[in-house]
């Protein structure tokens, strides 16, 4: 075996976005010994992507929004699979999450009055998500990082975590390596904090960047914890659509929470034929009462642009399936023709540049072409709502890797807001539990796999690149697990997921292990079959149609599927699947669902 | 698909040259695209820096025919057909490998920065800020790190040693966002005056010309900076006074 560099904490967060450096900053302010890793430079994690905002019921702009009204918004925006207890926590503190932020520096957009300024977005009744113009992941991510470099955390960037390590049923530790020299890590922990985001990259056209390979939760699955609610992959309705290399590129809500609307190519503002029954009562039937709820909530419904993302993005991709669609398979997001330049250029800056940029449209003279790319993770590790404790002691996850906040389907906004509040609550859990427990030494049989396992593929004389391999997996989930899937199709995605777990078990790197991309990825591959294969088991189980999982063969609502979570675990080496009833909600909660 | 013909820069701390590569690429393609088609085909351990291929991280920074550049946002049809592309890795920082550098000292920089000191809350607990107040140092908050103003600045580009007490435009917007802060009490005067080396820049521009975020790094942040430093720092009449008193 070779020698590992070797560091001792109590409390381990894997991953530096929102969550990972709001747990740390939390775990180093109660005195827990805390250390950050994370597999790029400090402030790149994909939180410095998200534009529109952070959803929290300040009342800045609507005093009548308050917490009551957040959980009611997130829960049917969810379809109800929320773990409602989380939904609770989320609504009610996520206002003072984003006040902290300002006083660590950050500088929100403001009213006149000089408080937070909100913006509409999809699903939110009020104007509620804090903002600064579309660039606030940026700010966010940035006010953390700033704070969190004055405090005792111990930073290490580019590393990357492969297995966690596991003693006597809870966790000992984590293993990994530097990717600039390719040099083995071991950390010693008492307790982990998975704080490791999504799974974009299983995708073929995606707004997600290269980390996020569903690291967490195969990292969770492989230590012996639960995976819940995979199957609901969302596909943000607005990516860019053309030039084919910027494809899958996000394009904020913010435009259409800013005025802008959806057109198909007979210039119809089709959303007014993609409301659901559900939101009927709160959705502006005519175009004329939708532009008036923009200046005007009081006596008006919100305009069908700003449903949820699963419905908005499901209507897009009818509009091109019935031929309606831009010369690029998209449809038209316009916002030229609805509010000034200058206007624009304030609001969407960045949207601005990049389209100016990469697809040489001006976005205050032209539509914008865009369609669905898949976007972000519902599902992931199951963990208790108020400690944020996975099911294996010593374990926790906030943010996107965590399941349960946003059941079926997120809203936009609430993953900002997620992040601060369960980030805080893993800090506290994962402190709290170090606390309580000695240190576990680690197994050094599990460490000698662990190392055989990241330095095969460098030992190989022959095989497949990583590369190919991918490209195989990510089409394969592209085309039979996307937006709209049918059993035949799951069941021809499992087929191929097989010979693709056989393929990757072969891949060969050329090169040496300092810095080395394709090493990088070949080690991704594992993870990323982990969750596919999660994705699909659970997408074949639930034969319904509810929020971001559309079965074409099961286009209803069922109740019955309503009542339970797909569970995902790790038995003997095999991925098993149990739906496990969900807990019964309070009454009291249950009332804020029935008020009108 | 059209072919590029790229020379992308191999090798590490020890030595290394520009290798030429012939890469198809398609229309609206940036370099970063061609960059990874040479590494899905013929280049798998190209070792090159990364994340959100969007303009907003800043991760990607490297030397395009000279010119620092997000490679993200370089797209191929500034080039003319047939023309040679050059990339190569940021020049200023040490080499790790192929376009790989080692930005380390810009977040060890980042740590001697003086943070906010935060002013008291209004009589009502909470804070009030004007938009007018904050559309300043809301410019400088645009920064995404990529480094390529640092790389630029010949202080440090030409003169490695001042790396020691030159902080670099980056961190001069970072005092100057924290200046203009109104919640914030600070004086950070002495700190860029001493540490911070402002009175090395000679205001030639050079990182407000690469800065992707088009934020005015020189004439917003810098010049002011210089002015606020010499008020406190430079004083000839009250230096005469003092010499002519003997106070």
């Amino acid at each position: 075996m070779e020698t590992h560099e070797t560091h001792e904490c109590d409390v381990l967060v894997v991953g530096a976005g929102g969550a990972g450096l709001r747990a740390a900053i939390e775990s180093a302010a109660l005195g827990a010994k805390t250390a950050l890793v994370c597999k790029s430079l400090l402030g790149k994690a994909h939180t410095v992507m998200a534009e529109g905002g952070v959803a929290a019921a300040l009342g800045n702009v609507y005093p009548e929004d308050n917490w009551k009204v957040h959980f009611r918004d997130t829960m049917r925006g969810g379809k109800f699979l929320n773990n409602w207890r989380m939904a609770q926590l989320h609504a009610q503190e996520s206002p003072e999450r984003v006040l902290e932020l300002e006083r660590w520096g950050a500088l929100f957009d403001r009213t006149p009055d000089g408080r937070i300024l909100q913006r509409d977005f999809g699903g939110h009744r009020y104007a509620r998500l804090a903002h600064v113009g579309d660039r606030t992941g940026l700010e966010i991510i940035r006010t953390l990082q700033y704070h969190a470099i004055h405090q005792p955390i111990e930073v290490f960037m580019e590393c990357f975590v492969t297995r966690l390590l596991v003693a006597g049923g809870r966790i000992a530790g984590a293993f990994g390596y530097r990717r600039e020299s390719g040099d083995l890590l071991l950390f010693k922990a008492k307790a982990v904090i998975l704080a490791t985001g999504g799974i974009g990259k299983a995708y073929q056209y995606t707004s997600n960047s290269w980390e996020y390979t569903g690291d967490g939760q195969a990292l969770a699955y492989w230590a012996g914890a639960d995976l819940q609610d995979m199957e609901f992959v969302q596909f943000h309705p607005t990516g860019m659509v053309w030039p084919p290399s910027v494809r899958g590129i996000l394009v904020t809500e913010g435009v259409r929470g800013d005025g802008g609307v959806l057109r198909n190519a007979k210039n119809e503002r089709f959303m007014f034929k993609y409301i659901p029954e559900l939101f009927r009562a709160e959705t502006a039937d005519t175009e004329a009462e939708a532009d008036r709820w923009y200046d005007q909530h009081e006596g008006n419904r919100r305009t069908p642009d700003l449903l949820p993302r699963d419905e908005v993005a499901r209507a897009i991709n009818a509009e091109v399936k019935a031929g309606r669609g831009t010369p690029h398979g998209g449809v038209f997001l316009d916002i030229a023709s609805r509010r000034p330049a200058d206007y624009i250029k304030r609001r969407l800056p960045s949207m601005y540049h990049q389209f100016k940029e990469l697809a040489d449209v001006d976005i205050t003279k032209e539509p914008m072409e865009v369609g669905p790319t898949c976007h972000y993770m519902m599902g992931g590790v199951r963990v208790d709502g108020d400690t944020a404790a996975s099911t294996l002691p010593g374990l926790f996850a906030a943010g996107e890797v965590a399941a349960g906040l946003h059941g079926a389907n997120r809203l936009g906004g609430n993953s900002l807001s997620d992040l601060l509040v369960f980030g805080r609550r893993a800090g506290e859990g994962a402190t709290v539990y170090a606390k309580s427990v000695k240190s576990a030494p680690p197994d050094p049989v599990h460490l000698a796999a662990a190392e055989q396992e990241l330095t095969a593929p460098l030992q190989r004389t022959e095989g497949e690149s990583p590369y190919t391999v991918h490209h195989a997996l990510q089409e394969a989930m592209q085309t039979l697990v996307g937006i709209i899937r049918t059993e035949s199709e799951l069941q021809q995605a499992l087929e191929r997921l097989q010979a693709l777990k056989a393929r990757a078990a072969g891949v060969r790197v050329e090169g040496g292990r300092r810095y080395n991309p394709g090493w990088n990825l070949a080690i991704d591959l594992r993870s990323l079959l982990v969750v596919s294969e999660a994705i699909t088991r659970a997408a074949i189980e639930r034969k319904e149609s509810r929020g971001a999982h559309t079965r074409n063969d099961f286009p209803a609502t069922d109740a019955k599927f309503g009542a339970v979570n797909m569970v995902i675990r790790q038995r003997d080496g095999q991925m098993t699947l149990t739906p496990e009833p969900r807990p019964e909600m309070p009454a009291d909660l249950k009332q804020l669902l029935e008020e009108k | 698909m059209a072919e590029a013909h790229l020379r992308v820069f191999r090798g590490d701390a020890a030595g290394g040259d520009f290798r030429d590569y012939r890469v198809d690429w398609q229309p609206g393609e940036v370099v970063l695209d061609v960059l990874f088609r040479l590494q899905a085909t013929q280049a798998p351990d190209l070792a090159i820096r990364w994340n959100c291929k969007a303009g907003k991280c800043g991760s990607c920074s490297a030397e395009v025919n000279g010119m620092p550049r997000l490679t993200c946002m370089t797209r191929m049809n500034l080039f003319a057909e047939g023309e040679p592309i050059t990339v190569g890795p940021m020049r200023t920082f040490p080499l790790l490998r192929d376009l790989v550098t080692d930005v380390s000292w810009n977040y060890e920089v980042a740590k001697r920065i003086p943070p906010l000191q935060l002013k008291p809350p209004e009589a009502d607990g909470t804070y009030r800020m004007q938009q007018a107040d904050i559309d300043r140092p809301q410019e400088f908050h645009k920064c995404i790190e990529c480094w390529l103003c640092q790389n630029t600045c010949h202080v440090i580009r030409d003169h490695p040693d001042n790396k020691q007490h030159f902080i670099g435009p980056r961190f001069f917007i970072k005092v100057a966002a924290l200046d203009m802060h109104p919640l914030d009490t600070g004086d950070r005067r002495e700190f860029i005056h001493d540490s911070g080396g402002v009175g090395f820049c000679n205001i030639t521009k050079c990182c407000t010309e690469v800065c992707p975020e088009h934020i005015e790094i020189t004439d917003n942040a810098i010049i002011p900076m210089k002015e606020r430093v010499v008020d406190q720092k430079y004083d000839p009449l009250g230096a005469l006074l003092r010499l002519v008193t003997g106070k």
